[in-house]
């Protein structure tokens, strides 16, 4: 299927993600929090700060800040969603799905259920030049993991 | 006379392209400018009839692209009226050109507690240089404010010169704000204090006739591609008295004298600033680009210039919730113009223009500390060159109401 022009902008900017884009529910920051990130990109100049509350071994509060266009604010936000209530390992397990979805061209259907609503973020796909956009709160998940548990 | 835009498109294959299906639009230019058929094809005519290395070469073909960039280089001396082509040195850009200066003179000449002027409007490329270079020899670096409307003011930056002031290096053109800058005054008020000056001219030179010996300035610093000449081609001017008194800032093949296996003397001007095999096809289609650029003259291009920014300013000024950067007057502004739609990220705006067929460029625009000065991420930026018309900025206009209903953006939310 080609698209082209208006049809291609709705692929990319779908309902959904202009509502996760405009939607506080895991905007903020997590006090306390035991699992810190933080993250630009340097080219566009997007920032994400992300806090979580780590309670037994679980995710039990996701916040992020910082700014930056609709893709990765509407991003940042589903992965606030998905990732509460997750262990470390599942979160983990998660952002490997959620990149090997928008880097290796995994099909949409492959991503696990609590991703559900990342699907929305199919249409990026066709913009090589945004997939960085989609993907910075997730590699500072990754890098917040790591720290953790170095 | 007016400017035979149609004449001049027809020189460029590119802007009859079309891009996601609608006619390309390009507002793009002072990131880089699209390339006329006389550029590319002397690119294409050297490669296939005179290709050789430069310099020492006996055969024919040497010879012959020896000359041709000498005589490149003669045609850009000329073209900004530097006093002897020698004084021309060929780098791959601006930021090479600045980074020389910053190591070549400021390595040599800066002591510590010395002080480099520079401005808060800064590309980065004339500001981290510096950075560099403050932090290697403990010089201080000093900033001068712009005003509020983003213009430069020799009054303000008087206020910033000390005995410790040894350069002062600023933008002649914001590429961020698109302000003109009083380039003789900040030059002469340089001088008056015993600093250097140094001028970002890559904003500048491809758009206003250029006079270094009227400006008065010690260095300026443009690149080929921001004037319809190929990528990888950039100039440092440099007063000859100065140039001959840096070190070398690459060492390497072409810029020695005499070598032995622990020392080196070092060749005359400007070989001594050109280690190594430069981009000798970049280097000749650039003084066809000059041609072209003289052949239409600054007088047309300026005006040109100016109907199509007073239309832009227009279009954005008539939409409700868009904001816009830079000076008020036209007469302090050249072809480039920031504009922010609401609350709107600029990737996004540059979306939207995009599926429209309108390159513009979104984000900070090399020019970090200047958007954190005005609280903003970045902004959506157009830039125009004698080759756009007033129907394309229809499209252009097309496309930013787009942009607002799109992410409904309204007055009163």
């Amino acid at each position: 299927m080609t698209l082209e022009g208006d049809a291609e902008l709705q692929d990319l900017y779908r309902d959904v993600l202009i509502d996760y884009f405009r939607s506080t529910a895991h905007k903020g920051v997590a006090e306390p929090a035991n699992l810190r990130g933080r993250g630009a990109n340097p080219i566009c100049g997007d920032e994400v700060e992300l806090t979580a509350a780590v309670e037994d071994g679980r995710l039990s509060k996701v916040r992020f800040s910082g700014h930056g266009c609709v893709i990765s604010q509407a991003s940042s936000a589903m992965m606030a969603e998905a990732l509460e209530g997750k262990t470390l390992e599942e979160a983990r397990k998660l952002a490997g799905a959620f990149k090997a979805f928008m880097l290796e061209g995994a099909p949409a259907a492959a991503l696990p259920e609590e991703l559900d609503e990342v699907r929305s973020l199919d249409g990026v796909r066709r913009f090589p030049v945004r997939i960085k956009c989609s993907l910075l709160a997730w590699n500072v998940l990754i890098q917040a993991l790591e720290e953790r548990q170095s | 006379m007016p400017l035979d835009v149609e004449k001049i498109r027809r020189d460029f294959p590119i802007l009859g392209r079309a891009v996601r299906g609608k006619p390309l639009v390009y507002l793009d230019n002072a990131a880089t400018t699209q390339k006329p058929r006389q550029v590319v094809e002397l690119l294409a005519h050297f490669y296939g009839l005179h290709n050789a290395n430069i310099h020492r070469g006996v055969h024919t073909l040497s010879g012959e692209a020896t000359k041709l960039v000498d005589r490149a280089r003669g045609k850009i001396a000329r073209f900004i009226n530097a006093p002897k082509p020698q004084t021309i040195v060929f780098t791959r850009n601006t930021t090479e050109a600045i980074n020389l200066v910053a190591r070549a003179w400021g390595e040599r000449c800066l002591k510590a507690g010395d002080e480099i002027l520079l401005t808060d409007i800064e590309h980065h490329s004339n500001l981290v240089p510096w950075q560099m270079l403050a932090q290697r020899a403990g010089a201080k670096l000093c900033f001068v404010e712009s005003e509020p409307d983003g213009t430069l003011s020799a009054e303000t930056a008087r206020r910033h010169f000390t005995a410790r002031t040894r350069i002062f290096a600023f933008t002649a053109l914001s590429n961020a704000l698109g302000s003109v800058s009083p380039v003789g005054p900040l030059a002469a008020l340089a001088r008056e204090y015993g600093a250097l000056s140094l001028v970002d001219g890559a904003q500048w030179v491809p758009h206003r006739p250029t006079d270094v010996q009227a400006l008065g300035c010690d260095f300026l610093a443009f690149s080929a591609h921001k004037m319809f000449g190929p990528t990888g081609v950039g100039v440092l001017y440099g007063r000859e008295d100065l140039l001959e008194a840096m070190d070398p800032f690459l060492g390497g093949g072409d810029m020695i004298s005499e070598v032995w296996l622990d020392r080196a003397t070092y060749n005359e001007l400007p070989y001594k600033f050109e280690a190594g095999t430069p981009d000798i096809g970049g280097i000749i289609a650039f003084g066809a680009a000059v041609d072209y650029l003289a052949a239409i003259g600054f007088e047309d291009i300026g005006r040109h210039e100016r109907l199509l920014s007073e239309r832009l300013l227009d279009i954005l000024r008539c939409e409700a919730e868009v904001a816009v950067y830079g000076p008020r007057r036209i007469e302090d502004r050249g072809g480039v113009v920031s504009f922010n739609v609401g609350d709107v990220h600029p990737h996004d705006v540059g979306q939207i223009f995009d599926a429209e067929g309108v390159a513009i460029r979104v984000g900070h625009h090399c020019c970090q500390p200047l958007m954190r000065k005005l609280n903003i991420p970045g902004t959506a930026r157009a830039s125009v060159y004698a080759y756009n018309t007033l129907p394309e900025l229809e499209a252009f206009a097309k496309a930013l109401r787009k942009a607002k209903e799109f992410f409904r953006v309204t007055s009163a939310r």
